[in-house]
């Protein structure tokens, strides 16, 4: 029951989130904006209840469990794109190593003076 | 061969709910948890690739056909929307370690957020990529329900686009420890908004192996790239390609 009442909030949450999409025409998904609502409600209440944070522990753990069955489409589409794999790999590959050292390289010089180690808690 | 008939019949009946598509992600999933820590948790092979191959390989392999497999799969993942709902949470129990770096959070992203997409087009299109190939890899770096939406929007393949994702995440969550040791970052929280950032879901299943610290600045790195990227790359897009 305690999960049971933590899983209905998360999934109302993502409801509100896809009438937000829907109504204010936004081209994010549900679930960023009902990420976005359930920290903002969690920040003006000042705490986060037990059942939603265990509900939302439990989910989190089998993230890879929810992503795999789409990630499988992708090797049945393979001939699909024959010709372009080549072109695709460099562009992924050198691309992805390029922004992954922009992006660290950006934060260790802006956040160098105020993060100094790795805090606790 | 009175085996065949009976296999195939077994077949039509286990395929027609869902169950026999959830018990194979369900099963997938937990051989792949336990390869992953046999081989030494092994960076450039996550869970979640060792799991989709190990899929493909079954839903080939019985003749359940990928159609068939999906549509049972995806009474697993209609949680996904929930689920990254949940992402909210950790995201609010390290609300004090984002209050410490929200200036440098806000610097960087809309500059790490355009050249995720920026390099990687950049190069697609220097190669002569078509105009598909390009659509379907610009939001290579955004989550998977958001990226969908988007290519869609661009006119790309949601096939090649979720390829482009999968590639993307196994190799930001690599690249993102060796520059890390390169560049002798230890900063949980600079590491895990770099894996969100560039490797959206897979780069945060990651960072939550490293810490709850990480994970969570991974949410918000996953979030904000997102939210950002699918307001501003299809108008940027019309701009720079009028014709795709």
């Amino acid at each position: 029951m305690v999960m049971l009442r933590g899983f209905l909030v998360l999934v109302v949450f993502f409801l509100l989130g896809e009438a937000l999409r829907l109504f204010a025409g936004l081209p994010v998904s549900g679930g960023v904006l009902g990420m976005v609502m359930v920290t903002f409600t969690l920040m003006m209440r000042g705490r986060v209840s037990d059942e939603l944070a265990e509900a939302s522990r439990g989910l989190i753990s089998v993230l890879v469990l929810l992503i795999a069955p789409g990630v499988v489409g992708v090797f049945f589409v393979f001939d699909q794109f024959a010709g372009h794999w080549g072109t695709v790999a460099v562009a992924l590959v050198a691309g992805t190593l390029l922004s992954v050292f922009t992006t660290l390289l950006l934060m260790k010089k802006v956040a160098g003076s105020t993060a100094k180690g790795v805090d606790h808690g | 061969m009175a085996d065949a008939p009976v296999f195939e019949d077994l077949m039509s009946t286990w395929a027609s709910g869902p169950m026999l598509s959830i018990a194979l992600t369900l099963g997938a999933f937990m051989v792949a948890q336990w390869l992953f820590a046999r081989f030494g948790r092994p960076l450039w092979m996550p869970p979640v690739l060792i799991a989709a191959l190990l899929l493909a390989a079954v839903v080939a392999a019985s003749g359940l056909g990928f159609e068939k497999y999906s549509q049972g799969a995806a009474w697993l993942t209609a949680l996904l929307g929930p689920t990254t709902v949940a992402l909210g949470v950790p995201l609010y129990q390290q609300m004090h370690h984002i209050r410490a770096l929200w200036k440098p959070i806000l610097a960087t992203l809309p500059v790490a957020a355009s050249l995720a997409a920026v390099y990687a087009l950049g190069i697609a299109w220097m190669m002569g990529a078509s105009p598909l190939v390009l659509a379907s890899l610009a939001p290579k770096s955004v989550t998977a329900p958001i990226a969908m939406g988007i290519a869609e929007q661009l006119g790309g393949s949601v096939s090649l686009t979720l390829g482009g994702l999968l590639i993307t995440g196994v190799l930001a969550s690599l690249f993102v420890d060796w520059a890390a040791r390169w560049l002798n970052i230890q900063d949980d929280r600079i590491i895990g908004f770099a894996l969100g950032l560039n490797g959206h879901a897979i780069g945060t299943a990651r960072a939550f192996e490293i810490s709850p610290t990480a994970g969570a600045f991974a949410s918000l790195g996953m979030g904000l790239t997102g939210v950002f990227t699918a307001l501003l790359l299809p108008f940027a897009f019309q701009l720079w390609l009028p014709a795709p």
